[in-house]
């Protein structure tokens, strides 16, 4: 067994484990920590593949994006564990079946395919990163902008389909504050300066007070 | 004698070697970062008519080992009813990104621990690892203003990312290249050859971007002490404090770093007739580094809502923009002036 393999089953071991956790843990935050562990192990296992550039980015997406904001969400939702975990014996069955379904597609689909091919050694000077863009944007140019587009449109049309905007909502636009000028806010106001008279007034006070 | 080591260690050896050399960037890491601090605190005592830390050592030079023999001593606090695990879980998980993004910068053409193919989306990736500290430490904490610092926080890292992103686009447009060690070959040749004339507006972008990300004035709301105390890290003492001190030091070193070799030409001289060199490099990064204290001395901390439309109003569209420029302009004649 050389060192790759170790490590193979290591990292193998840390996300079967990690995966576990995910759909195993209580408190939906630690599920959320493991789904960052197993991303993390899986772009590992990648690397070894010597698919550098989908396991940095995994790492960039995935953990250091998707995986952030679904931890912002879960933290300040008041997630009620109990109420959660009620109905598990009852909703088990239908559950069991769906699994079992998932399994044997996986399962089905892991048997037919014989045509395996063990990654070939490719030479240092070899860019992963260079091949794939070469397949993105030259192969299949059309059918991956047509996708990024229908992703596009399903980002629009998400965003556009949950946004209501309550009309009496008091809101400041920081675009508006950081065009103001001095004089829209100041008006200088010219007026005559204090008289002598009011100022002697001031003073024969200040007497009365200190000698009542 | 290194090969009567090597046969001494055996298979072990490359284990060994890489160990030494790692050790070999975190010690000066770390001394850096010790007395960037003393820097910080001297230089925006200037700024501002003191005199700064004059005390320990000739002119407060020990000032740093006083500070961190401070914080060693002092008991670390874990908050009852706070999540013990994941609260001394938070610093590591913020220190190990700040460190492991070093295992992929250039020193000089050869003095580089890993020269990967992809290091520039390495750095990305692993920097973008570092909210989870901010993130866990704010939960863990159990504690409301720790919790509001890490919320800000994360959508603050998160939003000036996407710019920052960008703005690295351009580099790797202009370079053609993911590799660091390449993309300062790229700006071979002088001041005028420096990617940071081309790429002006992505230059400043990453910069503020830069300032943004690593949680400091004047966009260091996540800590906001008059508003939410110290914000995700104030639950901390003693030395687990002190962890996540200095991984937002070696952030910014890293950032200055990486706004070194992308965009000053790393260790390339100015002029022709002086030689290239590590001390140009560490010149343009400790240039970079007083900016960063410069800012702090210098700007009130910005509004919330405001960061949020700096970072998706102005830096996306202008970096977006800058992005189409430069590769219109590659398909015209002039294109030698982005390469």
């Amino acid at each position: 067994m050389n060192f790759e393999t170790i490590v193979f089953y290591i990292f193998s071991a840390i996300l079967l484990l990690s995966a576990l956790r995910v759909v195993t843990a209580r408190s939906p935050i630690h599920a959320a920590l493991a789904l960052v562990l197993a991303f993390f192990t899986a772009a590992s296992i990648w690397l070894l593949l010597e698919a550098e550039f989908l396991a940095i980015t995994l790492v960039l997406v995935y953990v250091g994006a998707v995986t952030v904001l679904f931890l912002f969400v879960v933290m300040t939702l008041d997630i009620d564990v109990a109420k959660m975990r009620e109905g598990f014996w009852r909703h088990l069955p239908l559950a069991l079946a769906a699994g079992a379904v998932m399994a044997t597609e996986m399962i089905l689909v892991l048997r037919t395919r014989t045509d395996t091919v063990a990654p070939r050694n490719l030479d240092t000077h070899y860019s992963n990163t260079k091949e794939l863009g070469r397949l993105l944007y030259v192969d299949y140019v059309y059918p991956f902008e047509i996708a990024a587009v229908l992703l596009l449109v399903a980002i629009i049309a998400a965003i556009a389909l949950t946004m209501r905007r309550r009309k009496d909502t008091k809101y400041i636009d920081p675009a508006d504050q950081v065009k103001v000028r001095r004089q829209d806010r100041i008006r200088l106001v010219s007026m005559p300066a204090e008289t002598a008279r009011m100022k002697d007034e001031g003073e024969r006070m200040t007497n009365e007070e200190e000698r009542g | 004698m290194m090969t009567a080591i090597q046969g001494f260690l055996g298979p072990w050896w490359p284990l060994v070697w890489t160990l030494v050399k790692i050790l070999v960037i975190v010690l000066p890491l770390m001394g850096a970062v010790a007395y960037l601090t003393l820097a910080e605190r001297k230089i925006i005592g200037y700024m501002q008519v003191r005199i700064g830390p004059n005390r320990v050592g000739i002119k407060g030079i020990l000032q740093p080992l006083a500070d961190a023999g401070k914080l060693l001593f002092k008991e670390i606090i874990i908050p009852a009813k706070s999540n013990k695990y994941l609260f001394l879980l938070a610093p590591v998980l913020s220190i190990a990104p700040a460190l492991a993004a070093w295992a992929v910068v250039p020193f000089s053409p050869e003095l580089v621990l890993a020269n990967v193919d992809a290091s520039l989306l390495f750095v990305m990736a692993i920097t973008s690892m570092g909210v989870y500290g901010v993130i866990v430490a704010g939960w863990a904490s159990n504690s409301k203003y720790a919790f509001l610092g890490a919320m800000r926080s994360a959508a603050q890292i998160v939003s000036y990312e996407l710019a920052m992103g960008f703005a690295l686009v351009g580099v790797l447009m202009a370079a053609q290249s993911l590799n660091l060690v390449e993309i300062v070959q790229g700006q071979e040749g002088g001041l005028f050859n420096w990617y940071f004339l081309p790429l002006f507006p992505l230059f400043v972008v990453y910069v503020v971007a830069g300032v943004a990300e690593t949680n400091r004035a004047p966009f260091d709301v996540a800590e906001g002490e008059s508003e939410i105390v110290a914000g995700f890290h104030v639950e901390y003492s003693g030395m687990a404090f002190a962890v996540f001190f200095l991984a937002e030091y070696a952030n910014m070193i890293l950032i200055a770093m990486l706004a070194a070799l992308m965009f000053l030409g790393g260790w390339y001289s100015p002029v022709s007739f002086l030689p290239d060199g590590f001390i140009w490099l560490a010149a343009k990064v400790s240039f970079v580094l007083l900016l960063f204290l410069w800012f702090r001395a210098t700007f009130p901390r910005y509004r919330y809502d405001q960061i949020m439309r700096l970072g998706w109003k102005v830096f996306i569209p202008l970096t977006l923009v800058w992005l189409v420029v430069v590769g219109a302009m590659m398909q015209t004649p002039y294109g030698y002036l982005f390469h």
